[in-house]
């Protein structure tokens, strides 16, 4: 079995507690030892927030440390270029090709970094960059976003694609479970085409 | 089966299977979801109660009636309850009753990073501390049996990444719990000089027999492996020195108060070095120290902050990471900041507009004191604002009164803010207080309050009147107003602040993420009429961006609440056209 630790990065209210817990739900089907660790309180309004997922044969600390990401899923860019210390030499980057201003940019006293997806990828070969907002919208509500880059993440993973429509059926409230299906096939199938 | 669990769930499956009846809370990040998860049991009585105070006060009641009951708070609202904690310890209890405080390590959510397992000392009661889920529902029901077997209440230490982090648990069923029987025993219950001499000393005993049960508990144990160092640990921090130390021994605490003093002799007795590895205070070390034994601790490790598996590394081990980046520029910060169509973004718009000094609270509102709008003087503890403002006009005058308003949340208020209201009005005051009246208890997730008119089980109860309520302490000037009709706003504030006499404004507006708030349709800006004269920037609203020679407005966040266009001078400010999900 091995082991894997997933980061997910990304701007409060996008999505990522839940996207965190259906990754870690789906690594519970497969008998891994599974910890998240998730930010909530003050921190999740409007700023900087992370999710862990570690699994493997025996979890001890929840966090994950710099260097020690199999793969990051950042949902917005600067936050990409925030956490990309986290990630091990030759991990995977997911980058969503989104972004959403701090408010020291909104009011002009900082500027927002200029082509973070081409300067990541210029240094990091497994860089993977998706729009997964317009992907979205083409499935029909863009709160599906998470559910989009959870199926490339898994397109990644060693993981039983039936696990994780499982915890996606488990998770998501019954009526958006179609559509969230359908934003999951997206994600799974956009690296391979 | 195995569930995927918060720590703050485990904790509250923990309670059901031991058979609690009775559960009072007030929310503190990070313990809330422990309560809102207990709301869900039917078999559980549940409700968020006005302070942490009156939630000890409730569960008190329950365990002297027979029931076994719990009550969940973060570390500062032990110090809201720490009165009755200190007296229910001489007390013990009838029905077995545990208090679950968590601690909030680098302060994610919290105004101080205090460690609260000083109270396990200072009140004499024991203090469990699990290091995960599975931990966290074992540990609250062995913590019941501990309190029926030596007739005290126990506290369970959590921390932000113990509540917050997620670990398999396996479930079992509810135990059958019957009702202690009741009786008159005024001897126990009723601390007056002569029965408290008797029970301090019953308490002293006590401490001795949980000294002796912690010598023979699975709450503690030994983890021998290599001998060349053995690690004493508990909690989170016992996950991150596993890590940094795979090869090492352990001595793992469950029970962390009183501390075990033979096990841990012959512990540092077994290996030829140790360490202690805890978060924040050297608890554990001085009273091992005090022992006699020789260990290694917070000469080298931080009391600041959290502790990771690097920094154990680095600081015992001599292994510094190095990571070298291929870029050099800063990223820009990303604080918290208030929600698009929140209307406390509103208030301290014309707050900070009025430079007024503002003494604040504890919620959302505390960001007001960020830029740009830096409308927030202080913020010490819930309730403080209003005994705050007072204590300036004492101590400056009338004319530095005149510039000063309290702040303050439609909870907080009821938590303890209306005890600094009744001082003002006793004391001659003539402070101006505002109520950030939103609607619900917003920082800690949309919980119910007395103001909100619902129970914790979403069931309609009496509302408090907060109109009434200010007019009943003696205070006549009470004005409603909607803090997004900025001109309305504005004037009532400069009136009230002039006046000679205390005054209260209930800024009424439900929060924006509550389905009541019920905007729609994004805003967007019509270049043709935008002379880009920023002012609508004022506000600091997320969804508006300052491009330098025009404005955008972030359709994907902007929530259409309309703010803006009350601050435009040019009507360019229009619907969008397109819903926004």
């Amino acid at each position: 079995m091995n082991k894997a630790n997933i980061l997910l990065a990304g701007v409060g209210g996008q999505g990522i507690i839940l996207a965190s817990r259906i990754i870690g739900n789906t690594a519970l089907m497969n008998s891994y030892d599974v910890k998240l660790s998730e930010v909530h309180g003050m921190a999740q309004r409007g700023g900087s927030v992370i999710s862990s997922v570690k699994m493997g044969e025996k979890v001890y600390s929840p966090i994950i440390e710099k260097q020690e990401a199999d793969i990051i899923l950042a949902f917005e860019k600067l936050e990409a270029l925030r956490w990309i210390e986290y990630l091990k030499p030759g991990g995977r980057m997911i980058i969503n090709d989104q972004e959403i201003m701090p408010v020291s940019v909104t009011t002009g006293k900082d500027s927002y970094p200029e082509d973070i997806i081409s300067r990541i990828k210029a240094h990091y070969d497994n860089t993977v960059c998706i729009d997964a907002l317009k992907i979205a919208r083409e499935c029909g509500n863009i709160k599906v976003l998470n559910t989009v880059l959870i199926g490339l993440t898994a397109s990644f993973m060693e993981l039983g694609k039936e696990d994780r429509l499982k915890s996606i059926r488990e998770l998501v409230p019954e009526r958006f479970v179609e559509i969230n299906i359908k934003a999951f096939e997206r994600g799974y199938n956009y690296a391979k085409s | 089966m195995k569930r995927l669990m918060l720590g703050n769930e485990a904790i509250a499956w923990g309670a059901y299977e031991a058979g609690v009846t009775v559960a009072s809370s007030y929310p503190g990040t990070p313990s809330t979801e422990i309560t809102e998860h207990l709301a869900g049991c039917d078999e559980i009585y549940s409700e968020w109660s006005p302070n942490e105070k009156v939630s000890m006060e409730v569960v008190i009641g329950a365990s002297i009636a027979g029931a076994r009951a719990i009550t969940a708070m973060k570390h500062v609202g032990l110090n809201v309850a720490a009165d009755p904690l200190f007296t229910v310890s001489y007390t013990g209890i009838n029905g077995g009753l545990v208090i679950v405080v968590a601690d909030d390590p680098g302060m994610h959510s919290s105004q101080n990073e205090q460690d609260s397992r000083h109270y396990a000392r200072a009140a004499k009661v024991p203090m469990l501390e699990p290091a995960d889920s599975q931990e966290c529902k074992d540990f609250i029901k062995m913590a019941f049996e501990i309190s029926e077997n030596f007739d005290t209440p126990v506290l369970i230490r959590l921390s932000t990444r113990v509540s917050h982090s997620l670990s398999s648990v396996e479930l079992a069923e509810r135990e059958d719990y019957k009702l202690k029987g009741y009786k008159k025993d005024f001897v126990k219950y009723v601390m007056m000089p002569a029965m408290a001499r008797k029970r301090h000393l019953i308490v002293e005993k006590r401490m001795r027999d949980l000294k002796e049960f912690g010598e023979n508990t699975e709450l503690n144990r030994i983890e021998w492996e290599n001998r060349s160092i053995g690690v004493i640990s508990s909690g989170i921090a016992y996950q991150y020195a596993r890590e940094a130390f795979p090869e090492a021994s352990f001595l793992k605490l469950g029970m962390i108060y009183p501390l075990p003093e033979k096990m841990i002799a012959d512990f540092a007795a077994g290996v030829d070095k140790l360490f202690v590895v805890e978060e924040l205070e050297p608890f554990f070390e001085e009273q091992i120290k005090a022992m006699g034994i020789e260990v290694i601790g917070k000469e080298r490790l931080p009391v600041t902050g959290e502790l990771n598996v690097s920094i154990i590394r680095e600081k015992l081990l001599g292994e510094k990471q190095s990571i070298d980046l291929p870029f050099e520029e800063k990223t820009p910060m990303r604080p918290p900041v208030m929600c698009p169509g929140c209307p406390h973004r509103a208030t301290f718009h014309v707050l900070s507009k009025l430079k007024l000094t503002v003494t604040g609270d504890i919620g959302c509102y505390t960001l007001g004191a960020l830029p740009p709008l830096e409308a927030v003087d202080t913020c010490i503890c819930m309730g403080a604002s209003i005994g705050m403002a007072h204590g300036m006009e004492k101590a400056r005058g009338a004319e530095f009164r005149k510039k000063t308003v309290a702040v303050i949340g439609d909870s907080t208020f009821i938590h303890s803010g209306i005890t600094g209201l009744i001082d003002v009005v006793y004391n001659k005051g003539n402070s101006m207080v505002i109520i950030l009246d939103n609607s619900i208890t917003g920082m800690t997730g949309h919980q119910d309050n007395p103001t909100t008119g619902f129970t914790i089980k979403g069931e309609p109860t009496v509302q408090v009147d907060l109109v009434k309520l200010c007019e009943a302490v003696g205070i006549r000037r009470v004005k409603v107003v909607d803090p997004f009709k900025l001109k309305e706003f504005e004037r009532t504030v400069k009136e009230e602040i002039e006046a000679d006499e205390p005054s209260v404004i209930i800024a009424r507006r439900p929060c924006a993420l509550l389905k009541k708030a019920s905007y729609g349709g994004t805003v967007t800006i019509d270049s043709d009429l935008c002379i880009n004269c920023k002012l609508c920037t004022a506000i600091a609203c997320p969804a508006i961006l300052d491009k330098g020679d025009h404005i955008e407005i972030d359709e994907s966040l902007c929530n259409g609440c309309l703010l803006c266009v009350e601050k435009c001078p040019r009507n360019a400010i229009v619907k969008a056209g397109v819903e926004n999900e």
